[in-house]
């Protein structure tokens, strides 16, 4: 066993609570209470072991973070503890003043979702009446006060005709970068995604509409893609590779090699409020489960592959094998390829578009 | 590679130099990016303060280094063009 590598990231959920209800979030279905949520006091703690093992940047996520009436005192205790602190937020509940003392306590980058250019559509995406105009006021003010600005956009169904334009309105904002992230079937998306997944034919175009838009905004505004895996031929190398490059905490503070992992069942998770974050590193079950490649089967075991993608995604193994040990059906190498494939094209081809809106009254009809 | 550097170069707002204890390197931190700076690449960086100009860092660097002004020129205009292509420079 090769010496464990250090961490560079921490996702922090803050919070599960969201003024938004948005049908693709990772969130999983069972959210964290409130009075579960870990304190300002322990969130600190935990930015600082999470610096002393090596991370360099956290993520304030949550939910949505500015829900968290401290969020001040975390983000402050996130910038004191040496993090680069980047915020994740949905703008509803951040005013100009807020976002001003945030700034003043260190925050160094905010990434702000938007669901669609068309007010109409993304308000029915986010579930909230609204909400396309205060990102697009919020956007201004991040740029104004001198703040780095991302635009995460999550791609689906009823959006994805629109990739460039969310591109170029981000560009429009001021935005230094721009998030393409086709959606991640894990948690809330997963129950949406026969609402959600787009065509084959739409997820071609949308890829090939972004090679020209690359080319255009090139050296003026970063563009990163998430790919569509479902439709992929490889599988994405997730996370970088399980308990390899970063981790995550829940609002009530179960340590996770990622956000889905509580998917997998079997796993032990262990939580900041018992044990160190080096403990949980090194040690806990959950994070050594996965780690390296000794646990991997074939096609990955004998892969040339096998340390660059990892296997793929666990999660993804198990919510669509069954078996979190196998090679991601993502992969064209995996005996359940086309299983995939045909679970795309047959989501694809459903003309439902109501949503199981995140965090709200789930209907009776159940996902496939 | 750009066309042009800025006159004074500058970390791009969200990026910041930072030395990482954990791996004993600078790093230069940014939105979802962690670059190493390697090499002469930390002195070349503080130095990007928005006061100094591109003439002066390598004036600075070739001095520091004891080193022929020419070769240090390549090394800083390479860096920094490809860290302006990166959004990590303005």
């Amino acid at each position: 066993m090769t010496s464990v590598p250090a961490p560079l990231g921490l996702l922090a959920e803050l919070t599960h609570r969201c003024p938004l209800g948005c049908p693709y979030c990772s969130n999983p279905l069972t959210l964290d209470d409130r009075a579960d949520e870990l304190d300002a006091a322990t969130w600190a703690r935990v930015f600082r072991e999470a610096a002393g093992i090596g991370v360099l940047q956290v993520h304030l996520s949550g939910g949505e973070p500015a829900s968290r009436r401290d969020l001040l005192e975390i983000a402050a205790a996130a910038h004191d503890a040496g993090l680069y602190t980047n915020l994740i937020t949905s703008a509803i509940g951040l005013d100009a003043t807020r976002l001003g003392r945030l700034k003043e306590a260190g925050l160094d980058h905010v990434q702000l979702s938007m669901q669609d250019v068309d007010a109409d559509s993304a308000d029915r995406i986010a579930g909230y009446r609204g909400a396309h105009a205060r990102k697009l006021a919020f956007a201004r003010t991040v740029t104004e006060l001198g703040l780095a600005l991302t635009i995460n956009a999550v791609i689906h169904r009823a959006n994805i005709e629109r990739v460039a334009a969310m591109v170029e309105t981000a560009a429009a904002l001021g935005a230094g970068r721009v998030e393409i992230a086709h959606t991640q079937y894990y948690g809330w998306a997963l129950r949406n995604r026969d609402a959600l997944m787009p065509t084959r034919e739409q997820v071609d175009r949308a890829m090939h509409e972004m090679e020209s838009i690359r080319a255009r905004y090139h050296g003026r505004l970063v563009i990163d893609m998430v790919v569509p895996d479902y439709y992929a031929r490889r599988p994405k190398p997730c996370m970088g590779g399980w308990a390899r490059r970063s981790l995550n905490v829940t609002p009530s503070g179960r340590a996770l090699p990622c956000h889905a992992a509580e998917s997998i069942p079997g796993l032990e998770f262990w939580s900041v409020r018992e044990h160190s974050l080096a403990e949980i590193w090194l040690q806990s079950p959950a994070f050594r489960a996965f780690r390296g490649t000794e646990w991997m089967q074939e096609p990955c075991r004998s892969c040339a592959m096998r340390e660059v993608d990892f296997g793929g995604c666990r999660c993804q193994a198990m919510a669509l094998v069954g078996d979190a040990a196998a090679t991601d059906p993502a992969c064209e190498l995996s005996p359940h390829h086309a299983r995939i494939q045909q679970l795309a094209e047959h989501d694809a081809a459903q003309a439902r578009m109501e949503y199981a809106y995140r965090g709200r009254a789930i209907s009776a009809t159940p996902a496939r | 590679m750009p066309d042009t550097l800025p006159e004074r170069p500058r970390l791009a707002p969200g990026v910041r130099l930072h030395f990482d204890k954990t791996r004993e390197a600078w790093v230069l931190l940014g939105p979802e990016r962690v670059i190493e700076a390697e090499g002469p690449a930390p002195e070349i960086l503080k130095r990007c303060d928005g006061t100094r100009t591109v003439d002066q860092i390598i004036d600075e660097l070739a001095a520091l280094y004891a080193a022929d002004r020419g070769e240090i020129a390549g090394d800083v205009t390479d860096m920094l063009g490809e860290l302006v292509t990166k959004r990590m420079l303005v």
